[in-house]
């Protein structure tokens, strides 16, 4: 029998809770100094990201459960998590170094080249540089072994070309971590074939084209790819062989706090418009949706206790995924179904109005982004033996 | 299946396989084996797990009794092994010695209180006692003049009332009059009936987390089975995916029950952090039994909704749990008003305490 699910109870360690205050206190100098608005009503501006990235760095908090010898301070990923959940309750603009933080810095610490690992991964701790994943394209989303954008053996490199499309914030990165197609997929294994790349975003070849999004954030990109020259050594592991190279790394993709925090403003400012004597209807909702979300946390917390551990929670963190990004997708409804006796004050939209609209307009892409909801049930039901 | 843990765990994981194989009991003439279960239980010292010896029990650690709550979920023990266990804890709170046989707890509903008199006898009514019929003693939560207590009453003492539950296990409503008890202590200051009712919430959320993973390793061993349109179900993606998600609430059941379990056990955590733990384990896997069980239902077809399959001793068990110590709706109020009190601001704070 193949279902089995483990959720040890991972409680945070003290020296969690410590850093916890710090981040706090460091967020909190940042909002009175204007650096961003913590309600995430209004987006801030890219100076003020990068700037702030710096400022994140000089606290030791990017890349910091890396390595020494490249910057890292070999903290645990207890300690991350933290760092991660309060950025994301403080809306902190965090799209500079997230993504390298995240996943790009791990994968070349796993497959890159002692010469790409001292060159790049001290300037993602140094908070410099700002890293997209060119995954999809026009014909492969979910489907990502379909991809076809080329990279043809050249002298002392490869020269791509095609197209990659929805790369989130490709117009402002430093670098891409792409996957690329090194030679066709076999009949045996349709996987194989393709390749990853380290990919310069200033690279004579490469162009970003906006695509608009319903939210009217200005994140997507069509990124296009015309004989751009990438040297052999910024290949990131097996030629042709990527397919094995995604397994414990999407372990962590998957089940962070951000996969269930990102519309958590509206469930604030609910508790907020309700006031301290909710009537019997808005007490049982806040109490059922804090319930949910305690148990989420406790879920994903658990999983970065076993990750820590040294186990493969595959499943587990497909789980988390899943039942978060479904959780935070429905939230703004249900807070907009509490919210609906609230008497709105003359004048002004409120708050929690406005939060709402936003959430409303971000909600369809949460179950959308890193791996949908069915690609998610597929690898669940794999674990759970039934493909 | 998550292996268990503890030595204790791993003898009554053993014991249940042996002795309470649901299939057995579901086809079993007469209830010759229910004896033979609790003689079992009690010869190998795993109805008081958790009990110091010194009042009767085996002196494990409150830890080993939650893992047998699990077990006893997973295997939907049919015998008030559960009861019998919240009613020694809540003796031993007291300092009151267990003893022999089958017990129950009352009150079982937040809102039932049961009096002290002046006099040293107990009125009042509790409603929905699980097992009660088959108990031969009840330790009862009552309130008097100083404070709460209690007490131990042998089953002759008090009315009863019989019902049952959706499993068509005994609920019985106890009446007391005049009931005078075998014994009685003050309880430790501070522990109050809320701390009961929490208590019993950690129980029912753990029977019902052990019930899904039952529910959960079963529907997926039936769609490898059962074919249909030439195949074997387990290759739809529509099933596929409505297993994925009672994979997904077995999981939450699972971490709620289990966070909220080591919160109790470890004893660290702080008044309103314990609340949310018992009271969120409550809310998260009620709600998991319901849509759980819907979908373990589902993957079945008509062969999960007969007698003769035992899927219903699992999801009905599960359904009748999520009523008592307080339902899912009654929690998430109190933990609503809770919250509302502490503030928008002190929201985060308090879920990321741990």
């Amino acid at each position: 029998m193949s279902s089995a699910l483990t959720f040890d109870p991972i409680r945070l360690p003290e020296a969690c809770q410590v850093l916890r205050q710090e981040v706090r206190a460091f967020l909190a100098e940042e909002i009175a100094m204007g650096t961003f608005d913590p309600t995430g009503a209004s987006i801030g501006n890219d100076d003020n990201a990068r700037a702030f990235a710096k400022r994140v760095a000089a606290k030791g908090w990017i890349g910091m459960t890396w390595p020494k010898k490249y910057g890292g301070r070999e903290r645990s990923f207890l300690e991350r998590y933290v760092v991660t959940e309060e950025c994301r309750i403080a809306n902190a603009p965090v799209s500079v170094f997230f993504t390298a933080d995240r996943q790009s810095g791990p994968t070349i610490i796993k497959y890159g080249s002692e010469k790409i690992k001292q060159s790049i991964l001290p300037r993602i701790v140094q908070g410099e540089l700002h890293f997209c994943i060119g995954m999809s394209e026009p014909g492969s989303g979910s489907d990502l072994f379909a991809a076809k954008t080329k990279a043809t053996k050249t002298d002392g490199g490869y020269l791509i070309n095609g197209t990659k499309i929805w790369t989130s914030n490709a117009h402002k990165a430093d670098y891409m971590i792409g996957l690329f197609r090194t030679s066709a997929s076999t009949k045996e294994n349709r996987r194989h074939g393709l390749t990853s790349f380290l990919v310069d975003m200033k690279t004579a070849g490469i162009s970003c084209n906006p695509i608009g999004q319903m939210s009217g954030l200005r994140e997507f990109n069509e990124v296009v790819f015309q004989d751009a020259f990438i040297p052999d050594d910024h290949v990131l592991g097996e030629i042709d062989g990527a397919w094995k190279q995604a397994t414990t790394e999407l372990a962590y993709e998957r089940s962070g706090p951000e996969r269930f925090l990102e519309t958590y403003y509206v469930l604030t400012e609910l508790v907020r418009a309700v006031g301290p004597h909710p009537d019997t209807r808005s007490a049982e909702g806040i109490g059922r949706l804090v319930a949910q979300l305690h148990t989420l946390r406790r879920m994903s917390v658990s999983v970065a206790g076993m990750l820590e551990a040294g186990k493969e929670p595959v499943v587990e963190s497909s789980i988390v995924k899943d039942l978060g990004t479904v959780w935070e997708q429905e939230l703004p409804a249900k807070v907009r179904n509490l919210a609906a006796f609230i008497e709105p004050v003359p004048g002004n939209q409120p708050p929690l109005a406005r939060r709402l609209a936003f959430a409303t307009k971000v909600a369809p892409k949460l179950t959308i982004q890193g791996g949908t909801t069915e690609v998610l049930r597929g690898i669940i039901a794999r674990g759970l033996g039934l493909r | 299946m998550k292996d268990t843990d503890s030595l204790i765990a791993e003898a009554a994981e053993r014991l249940l396989g042996d002795l309470c194989d649901p299939q057995t009991v579901n086809n079993a003439k007469d209830d010759k084996w229910n004896d033979r279960l609790w003689q079992a239980l009690a010869e190998n010292g795993l109805i008081h797990a958790s009990i110091p010896e010194e009042l009767g029990g085996s002196g494990a650690a409150l830890g080993d009794g939650f893992e047998l709550m699990r077990l006893a979920g997973r295997f939907a023990v049919p015998v008030p092994l559960a009861e019998t266990m919240l009613a020694g804890w809540l003796l031993a709170k007291g300092g009151l010695a267990v003893p022999q046989g089958r017990m129950s707890i009352a009150p079982v509903q937040p809102t039932d209180t049961i009096a002290l008199k002046d006099d040293g006898t107990l009125a009042g009514r509790a409603r929905a006692v699980s097992f009660a019929r088959e108990a031969l003693h009840f330790a009862v939560l009552a309130t008097g003049p100083s404070g709460p207590a209690v007490a131990l009453v042998a089953a002759g003492d008090c009315r009863r009332e019989e019902d049952e539950n959706l499993a068509g296990e005994p609920l019985d409503d106890l009446v007391f009059e005049g009931t005078r008890p075998l014994a009685m202590a003050q309880l430790p200051a501070g522990f109050g009936q809320q701390d009961l009712m929490l208590m019993g919430c950690v129980v029912r959320s753990l029977q019902i987390a052990g019930a899904l993973e039952d529910m959960l390793t079963r529907s997926v061993a039936y769609a490898q089975q059962r074919v249909a349109f030439e195949k074997k179900i387990s290759k739809f993606q529509a099933v596929q995916h409505n297993l994925a998600r009672l994979a997904g609430e077995t999981s939450a059941a699972l971490a709620a029950a289990g966070s909220a379990a080591d919160a109790l056990a470890s004893g660290t955590a702080d008044a309103d952090a314990v609340f949310l733990e018992a009271a969120a384990a409550k809310i998260r896997c009620a709600e998991a039994a319901s849509t759980g069980a819907a979908i373990a239902h589902q993957v079945h077809g008509a062969i999960g909704y007969t007698t003769e399959y035992v899927l219903h001793r699992f999801s009905l068990r599960a359904l009748g749990w999520r009523d008592d110590f307080g339902n899912e709706s009654y929690w998430a109020v109190e933990l609503g008003k809770m919250l509302a009190r502490r503030g928008a601001d002190d929201l985060w704070p308090l879920v990321a305490s741990r």
